[in-house]
């Protein structure tokens, strides 16, 4: 099905370095499905929490005594905008994980607030996922989920859990919020996997 | 947090304008003939696709504004936008494009939800919360509604003389408008007011630009109402 509109021209020629579907964006919206949680950077906890139920936790000023990756990437919300070169600074994903005895495939991201979304474990390793806590060289302002945010770059930003406060590992897949509410348990955005079914 | 399935796959599908009618200068509300429609719930949206005549091709999300089965959008023209000025001037009658959803299960509102209801809108996010309010009157709810909607001006406001016949004959809906460009931005006292009271555990819906929507959020959990009873979205036009 290709339905032309004689008279609709864009105004912008494909960018190689947008997703199908995706326009480019120089502000930074946001995209929220309540209030904003303000989390005091001296309360927050994050813990990962294995499939047997064992919990490591960690603290603010835990989180950034580790070594951290200064980070520039594209970002793709499934509301359309990317934003191209942002940068970031953050702990990998995986220097949480690597003294966690686990046979889990899939780790469902919690946030203050209550919100939730899955991911395979495999995405959130090696140079693929951070726990960011620094964005554009200052500290991560609330509405942009500060002060700790999941940063997944490489999937639609909904799985880039906002107020991070834990991870859960799981051995099966299980949809969070977005995904129950009709959005892609995956999200990959150069597939186009916005909904279920994508 | 609610749960709905939306099984299957969201085609892209043909839709026809059928008629369009003006809001405001800058708005405009196409209505659109959607063969195979299956239906949505006040509050969803859809994703609208245009293909240029090279096969250049763009999508934007766009708030339902009807009531189901009715399919209805309206577009507020933002100036150096892409899609919108396509949408807002130069689409007619006739026309075609491509629309896939309903999407969203979460910034819903269902006819059988009993808690009563405070819509805050800010400028054309009021979209979606209109859904709601010709949803509840096409269903004869009698849940009780209100509506705060900031504005810049009388003139900025969408459907309004639809909002005033509605709180004539929509028994239970109350509507107050705020006028920012001369009463200034939203405030708690304005809340407090025209909204209900924590104690009620009204569901909250607001919707509007991302400012506004935090500041709103914010005023309504400072006025005692539960964060879980308050769903955002935002909407400050898309180009």
């Amino acid at each position: 099905m290709a339905i032309v509109s004689p008279g609709f021209h864009g105004r912008r020629r494909a960018d190689p370095d947008l997703p199908p579907g995706q326009y480019l964006t120089t502000d930074f919206p946001v995209l929220s499905a309540g209030p904003t949680p303000r989390v005091p950077a001296d309360r927050w906890q994050f813990t990962v929490t294995t499939e047997t139920g064992a919990a490591t936790t960690w603290t603010w000023a835990d989180l950034t005594a580790m070594p951290a990756r200064d980070v520039t990437v594209d970002i793709h919300c499934v509301t359309k905008w990317s934003k191209l070169g942002t940068t970031w600074r953050g702990v990998p994903v995986s220097a949480f994980l690597e003294d966690v005895d686990t046979a889990a495939d899939y780790a469902m991201a919690h946030s203050y607030g209550g919100y939730t979304t899955n991911l395979p474990l495999d995405d959130l390793l090696d140079d693929q996922a951070w726990v960011a806590y620094r964005y554009d060289g200052d500290d991560i302002t609330p509405e942009h989920g500060g002060p700790v945010r999941l940063l997944v770059p490489h999937l639609y930003f909904w799985k880039s859990a906002k107020w991070l406060r834990g991870l859960t590992l799981m051995l099966e897949d299980s949809p969070g919020f977005w995904e129950t509410a009709g959005y892609h348990d995956y999200g990959d955005p150069w597939r186009e996997q916005r909904y279920q079914g994508d | 947090m609610a749960r709905t399935a939306i099984p299957g796959r969201l085609t892209w599908r043909a839709a026809t304008v059928t008629a369009v009618r003006d809001e405001t200068p800058t708005a405009r509300t196409l209505t659109l003939d959607v063969p195979g429609w299956p239906g949505h719930l006040a509050g969803q949206h859809v994703d609208v696709r245009l293909t240029a005549p090279d096969g250049y091709s763009a999508q934007r999300s766009y708030s339902l504004a009807s009531a189901s089965p009715t399919v209805e959008l309206t577009v507020q023209v933002l100036a150096d936008g892409e899609v919108s000025p396509y949408l807002g001037t130069a689409v007619k009658p006739g026309d075609q494009l491509e629309l896939r959803g309903p999407v969203g299960g979460w910034f819903v509102w269902r006819p059988t939800d009993p808690a009563p209801v405070l819509l805050v809108a800010g400028g054309s996010g009021i979209v979606p919360l209109m859904a709601m309010i010709r949803t509840r009157a096409a269903a004869g709810s009698r849940t009780p509604f209100r509506l705060v909607h900031s504005a810049r001006t009388p003139a900025d406001a969408l459907y309004a003389t639809e909002l005033a016949r509605r709180t004539r004959d929509d028994a239970g809906l109350d509507v107050h408008h705020v006028w920012s460009r001369t009463a200034g931005r939203l405030t708690v006292a304005t809340l407090n007011t025209h909204g209900w009271p924590p104690d009620f555990a009204p569901a909250c819906y607001v919707c509007g630009p991302t400012g506004f929507v935090e500041a709103a959020a914010d005023m309504l959990v400072a006025l005692g109402h539960s964060p879980r009873l308050v769903k955002t979205e935002r909407f400050g036009g898309t180009p």
